[in-house]
């Protein structure tokens, strides 16, 4: 009881900040020089100025800043997060279709880290000092060294033109097929994933090396028990907790990390999504795209205090 | 291992961390390697085999060879030519943001952290309202905002990642200001900036040192992401962001021109983080033996 207490006080608590994240894109993005109007109109000067105000006049850009920040909190609120302005269509429309498939490169990333960074992590510590901790130390180091993007190059150079065996670039809804989905989603996701998996590993191993100095790691040890068990049972569950910190903290990099790939494999997620919006000046477009992404890092980071609680009975919220 | 005690002649504590960061593998490798980057940069027109800017149509999209040691591009440029060039571009953005970022946001850090109350709680919850954007997309609405450019850039990365200093500044202040020399240094009748600048500063400078080797690496990163995006410095001056999303189009045909500048960026990146490796166990007072 006292966890769902918690959990939608801090849930209240974030409503403030998803709040400035909003009141600063708005005026970001009416700040920056030129608006929707000059952009889909271009410079070559055929229309005319009345013609330019009439446009604005009907996008509302006419109105004072407030009373539009107003009126489109005041829809947002209701559900409407208004249309785009450039093709017209409502943006929970775009978004319903673009956000999955950002989650979706998200989850999957996430995944190949974790898969990746928890059993080197645990090798690496078991192995302190040995060949075994060099070589995934070194890989760590140049994990955290490589952009996202120029990996995923490196990827479609091997397994898209020389063994061609995983297309380049493009997407294919999860319910037409989910094979060919997948088949999508790897090498993006392992691009992503990587970089993060390198960043995982080093704080599973430094996290098991501290744990299985406790006394009652030596405890456990001395009362016999297998050293499989003491290993898993004991020193794991216990080193696993720092991780979950990093994934929350790591979300929003992970979030980041998918705009520039999702440019690089043509995927049409939310980053491009705002990334396209940025360039057209398209502000619904950009403000309806960054209340996803903020309001997402935000509940992932509210879920990370929640599995804590679940996962170490010590820690309780009050 | 047994820690000699040495009477007598006393190190400065800033020199003795200096030589421990060289006895550390990492941050001796971390240190040679920036500064074989740096040297590159700043001697470019000495080094450089070519002009990275002149176009050279007939030996367009060529392999490695001892004629052009990284291939050409597209335009018959010398790409080895174009990455040392490229370096100038990533390191002064990323020294620049960084230094922007660590002035501001220390300031910032130290202000919250000793003054407390309404004016913390204000810097605070700006700073988290900053850190929950994903840094690229806030770069890039800032850079819609202030235009493309040197400086447009350097003041993106400076904004995204003046939240950290800020962090860190604020909680090295948080662990010492009721320590009983900070306290001293009040009895004495000094002011509040003497007292923020001379006595907690300084106190504050490990973490911060830390933090300013690991940024400067995110730096790198994100400037090659924006450059990578059409972001960055215009061309036709170099930068490796940039010569990546160029050449990408001839992966196929002509994979060197991609994959070079997308080492220098690795290399200089590992460079920061293993010398941040290297600070941390130099600094970090708690692994002192």
């Amino acid at each position: 009881m006292d966890l769902i207490f918690y959990f939608l006080r801090q849930l209240f608590l974030a409503i403030p900040a998803l709040f400035g994240v909003l009141i600063i894109t708005f005026l970001l993005m009416r700040a920056v020089p030129g608006d929707v109007v000059t952009q889909l109109v271009g410079i070559d000067g055929n229309v005319s100025a009345e013609r330019m105000e009439e446009m604005r006049r009907m996008f509302g850009l006419d109105l004072p800043l407030y009373e539009q920040f107003g009126q489109w909190i005041g829809a947002a609120l209701q559900g409407d997060l208004g249309s785009s302005l450039r093709t017209g269509r409502p943006i929970l429309l775009d978004l319903a279709m673009r956000f999955p498939v950002t989650l979706e490169l998200t989850i999957l990333s996430l995944m190949v880290a974790l898969i990746i960074a928890i059993p080197l992590g645990v090798i690496a510590a078991l192995y302190r000092g040995k060949l075994a901790d060099s070589i995934i130390s070194i890989f760590a180091l140049l994990g955290l060294s490589i952009p996202g993007f120029f990996l995923g190059i490196l990827l479609i150079l091997l397994f898209s033109l020389k063994l061609n065996v995983l297309p380049p670039a493009g997407y294919i809804p999860l319910q037409e097929s989910l094979a060919q989905n997948l088949r999508h989603m790897i090498l993006p996701a392992v691009s992503l994933g990587l970089v993060l998996a390198a960043a995982i590993t080093r704080i599973v191993r430094s996290s098991m090396l501290e744990i299985l100095g406790r006394d009652y790691i030596r405890t456990a040890r001395a009362k016999g028990l297998a050293e499989r068990s003491v290993t898993y049972r004991h020193a794991l569950r216990n080193a696993l907790i720092p991780v979950i910190t990093v994934i929350g903290l790591q979300f929003g990099s992970l979030l980041g990390g998918a705009i520039i790939i999702e440019q690089v494999f043509s995927l049409p997620g939310v980053g491009r999504f705002a990334l396209e919006g940025i360039n057209l000046r398209d502000y619904p477009v950009v403000q309806g795209a960054v209340i996803v992404i903020a309001a997402s890092f935000i509940l992932v980071n509210l879920l990370v205090d929640l599995v804590y609680s679940l996962i170490d009975p010590r820690i309780r919220y009050g | 291992m047994v820690s000699t005690f040495k009477t007598g002649r006393s190190r400065h504590p800033l020199l003795a961390s200096f030589q421990r960061l060289l006895r550390n593998p990492s941050g001796l490798i971390g240190l040679i390697l920036i500064i074989l980057v740096i040297l590159a940069a700043v001697f470019a027109p000495l080094i450089a085999p070519y002009d990275p800017i002149e176009l050279n149509t007939p030996d367009r999209l060529q392999g490695p060879s001892v004629k052009h040691l990284a291939g050409t591009d597209q335009y018959g440029r010398d790409t080895l030519s174009r990455i040392i060039y490229g370096g100038r571009t990533s390191l002064s953005v990323a020294f620049s943001s960084i230094a922007l970022a660590t002035l501001l946001g220390s300031f910032l850090g130290l202000l919250a952290g000793y003054y407390r109350g309404w004016l913390d709680v204000v810097i605070m919850r700006f700073t988290d309202i900053l850190l929950s954007f994903p840094v690229i997309l806030l770069a890039i609405a800032l850079l819609a905002f202030f235009g493309s450019g040197f400086s447009s850039l350097v003041i993106a990365i400076a904004v995204v990642y003046t939240g950290p200093f800020t962090r860190v500044a604020r909680a090295a202040v948080l662990a010492i200001r009721e320590e009983l020399f900070v306290e001293a240094s009040h009895a004495s009748g000094s002011s509040d900036l003497r007292t923020l600048f001379i006595t907690l500063l300084p106190n504050a400078l490990a973490p911060l040192i830390i933090e300013i080797t690991l940024r400067l690496a995110y730096a790198i990163l994100i400037e090659a992401g924006l450059s990578f995006l059409g972001l960055g410095t215009p061309p036709p001056a170099p930068s490796w962001g940039q010569m990546i999303s160029e050449n990408r189009r001839f992966l196929a045909l002509s994979p060197w021109a991609t994959i070079a500048p997308g080492l220098a960026i690795m290399i200089i990146v590992l460079g920061f983080n293993l010398l941040g490796d290297g600070l941390r166990d130099a600094l970090d007072p708690r692994l002192k033996r």
